[in-house]
């Protein structure tokens, strides 16, 4: 006659078999969601690259040009007045103060977002979905701003952040452009990808 | 099963072997010449066919594709150009595969519609349903890898707006983006596992979804416009006395239905194949320039009512940031019809029998479907995403408030058996 009931030791054996198999099958995903991650190849095409900013003058941008780990990066050049702009007290910005600590290294965490005031990194992908912004560096009305004081605009979703990255409240974008880590090598070298102070 | 014998014919013999073997004249007859399907059906009921002669076009010419079709960053756009100009008849099968693309969700959408409209989701086709909606996310991201295969300006960027909405997510965003694309930005790795869903998982996901969808209809049977069920009425066979069976009665009205289907699709595929920008879009006859955003960006028509929810969040909410509202409504309004079997209360299935509210709120839904359809094909603007707003509240309502309307509502008695008109 067949027992209906599992007797106890046969379902702690069911237990235990169900267990060990799932702990196996976890295990066995572990390569498979692994492979997704960034290759050795990739991460190695994302190595630290050096920039020369000597050609580029006052109110000028270099970029957006394929610099850190292949994404667009923009390094400008501000003229005194645009430093002076920076330093203003500002409401019209969601993040003024750099506070979100997720944007810029430490060495950045200022009002022009930059080690010195003059020479602006900024990764060129918007914090909204990643579109690439276009540099409008002139004081001057632009079609989307009548009011324009020099930054950065995205065509896709209208964001807007000025020369130091900074966006404008209420619009799509959370948070000012990241910027990446980077070092002066020498005045006219940036290092873009290592955050040490070599000079 | 029938004796074999030496005064039966040839296939007679053949067959009788092959079913001593496999339930093939058994599957036949249960399948077809002795599934009985309501005799009511109208014109709404031929999506679901469409669909599967759909999948067949794609299945085929996809793999045609597949022949002539280099997945890296180099040589992608190269390659699908050289389908276009050299293979011979490239220019056809493509075409044929990026029109087709939108075929499958024409027919889609309007054979989703006829459940909407005549209560197709309720019990005891719940699953039915449910299976039907997965079928309809698998083919949203079939749609969604193969945009990006022919490696245009607008693949790329397109690809690079909804790959960041992850990032959205709280938390594991960052990472679970770089996760997806397997590099920091998208790049040739990320065409190789896009191409690797597109052709293998996704198609084998979608055919297996589809052959489960019509295991759970043979055993639910379907619907109808009066809603009314017909295995409630049978004779004294067994057999439902509204039913007649699916071949050949149904078979031939649905080839009907395909002919003209064809006729339309060739129309599309010879003499607009790209649609005015609609099926292939302008920026995507340039390669991908990874520093060089288009203009405007705007998916395939088919996401559009959705996209133009996420980009209706603009402001944060109950603590959280718009970007992230985005994404969720965005999930939300492809996911919540999935619900829909536990949020209609009314005690009549179809739209014929309910009452004025109902039929006012589906075309409300219907209105706002488009109407967002078409704003997220426009660059934003301050009225544009004002009136998504309001459109996405509105999509909104008729699921959220139906549980409400559909009981408040007097509705007409349905009949005890399908009727005539």
């Amino acid at each position: 006659m067949v027992d209906k009931v599992p007797k106890p030791t046969r379902r702690y054996l069911l237990i235990g078999t169900a267990a060990v198999s799932t702990v196996g099958v976890v295990a066995t995903a572990v390569p498979f969601v692994k492979a997704w991650n960034p290759s050795a190849k990739a991460r190695a095409l994302g190595a630290p690259i050096k920039v020369n900013i000597s050609k580029l003058q006052p109110g000028e941008t270099l970029g957006p040009m394929p610099a850190w780990r292949g994404q667009p990066i923009f390094i400008v050049r501000r003229t005194p007045e645009a430093i002076s702009k920076l330093e203003m007290e500002r409401t019209d910005l969601a993040d003024p103060n750099s506070e979100d600590a997720n944007q810029q290294p430490e060495y950045a965490q200022n009002q022009h977002r930059s080690r010195t005031p003059e020479i602006g990194v900024y990764l060129g992908l918007c914090t909204h979905l990643g579109c690439s912004p276009k540099y409008y560096g002139q004081v001057q009305p632009e079609a989307f701003d009548s009011e324009w004081q020099g930054g950065f605009f995205c065509p896709c979703h209208g964001s807007k952040f000025d020369l130091a990255g900074r966006v404008e409240k209420n619009l799509p974008a959370p948070s000012n452009l990241l910027v990446p880590p980077y070092s002066f090598e020498s005045d006219d070298v940036i290092v873009i990808g290592v955050d040490e102070q070599t000079a | 099963m029938s004796e074999i014998s030496e005064n039966q014919g040839v296939i007679a013999r053949a067959l009788a072997w092959i079913d001593a073997r496999f339930p093939l004249t058994k599957t036949f007859e249960s399948h077809a010449s002795k599934y009985y399907a309501p005799r009511n059906f109208n014109v709404w009921y031929v999506f679901g066919v469409l669909s599967m002669v759909v999948l067949v076009i794609q299945f085929l010419t996809g793999i045609w594709l597949t022949m002539s079709y280099e997945a890296s960053g180099e040589n992608a756009f190269r390659s699908v150009e050289y389908i276009m100009r050299d293979v011979e008849f490239g220019y056809l099968i493509r075409y044929i595969h990026s029109t087709g693309a939108s075929a499958f969700f024409v027919v889609v959408y309007l054979h989703m519609f006829r459940g909407f409209a005549y209560g197709s989701y309720r019990k005891p086709r719940e699953l039915l349903w449910m299976i039907g909606m997965a079928i309809y996310l698998v083919l949203m991201a079939e749609g969604f890898f193969g945009y990006l295969l022919p490696w245009g300006n607008m693949s790329f960027w397109g690809a690079q707006v909804i790959v960041s909405l992850i990032g959205a997510i709280p938390f594991v965003g960052p990472e679970l983006m770089e996760w997806v694309r397997g590099d920091f930005v998208m790049s040739g790795i990320t065409l190789n596992r896009f191409f690797a869903l597109h052709v293998i998982f996704l198609p084998v996901a979608l055919i297996a979804l589809v052959f489960i969808h019509i295991v759970a209809l043979h055993h639910v049977g379907s619907n109808n416009p009066d809603g009314v069920e017909i295995k409630q009425n049978k004779d004294s066979s067994g057999i439902p006395l509204d039913g007649i069976p699916f071949h050949p009665y149904y078979i031939t009205k649905d080839f009907v239905a395909i002919v003209i289907f064809l006729i339309a699709f060739c129309a599309i595929v010879f003499y607009a194949p790209e649609m005015f920008g609609y099926f292939i879009e302008k920026p995507n006859f340039e390669i991908a320039n990874p520093l060089k955003t288009p203009e405007h960006i705007a998916p395939v028509w088919y996401y559009t009512p959705f996209y133009a929810m996420l980009r209706a969040a603009t402001f944060p909410f109950l603590g959280v940031d718009a970007k992230f509202w985005g994404l969720l409504i965005m999930v939300g309004a492809i996911l919540i019809p999935t619900v829909l079997p536990w949020l209609d209360r009314s005690p009549v299935k179809s739209m014929r029998y309910k009452g004025s509210i109902s039929k006012a709120m589906l075309a409300l839904f219907v209105i706002s479907f488009f109407i967002l359809g078409y704003l997220g094909t426009i660059p934003p603007s301050p009225f544009g995403t004002a009136t998504a707003q309001v459109f996405t509240v509105i999509y909104f309502a008729y699921f959220i408030l139906m549980p409400w309307y559909t009981q408040a509502e007097k509705t007409k008695t349905v009949p005890e058996r399908v009727q005539d008109h």
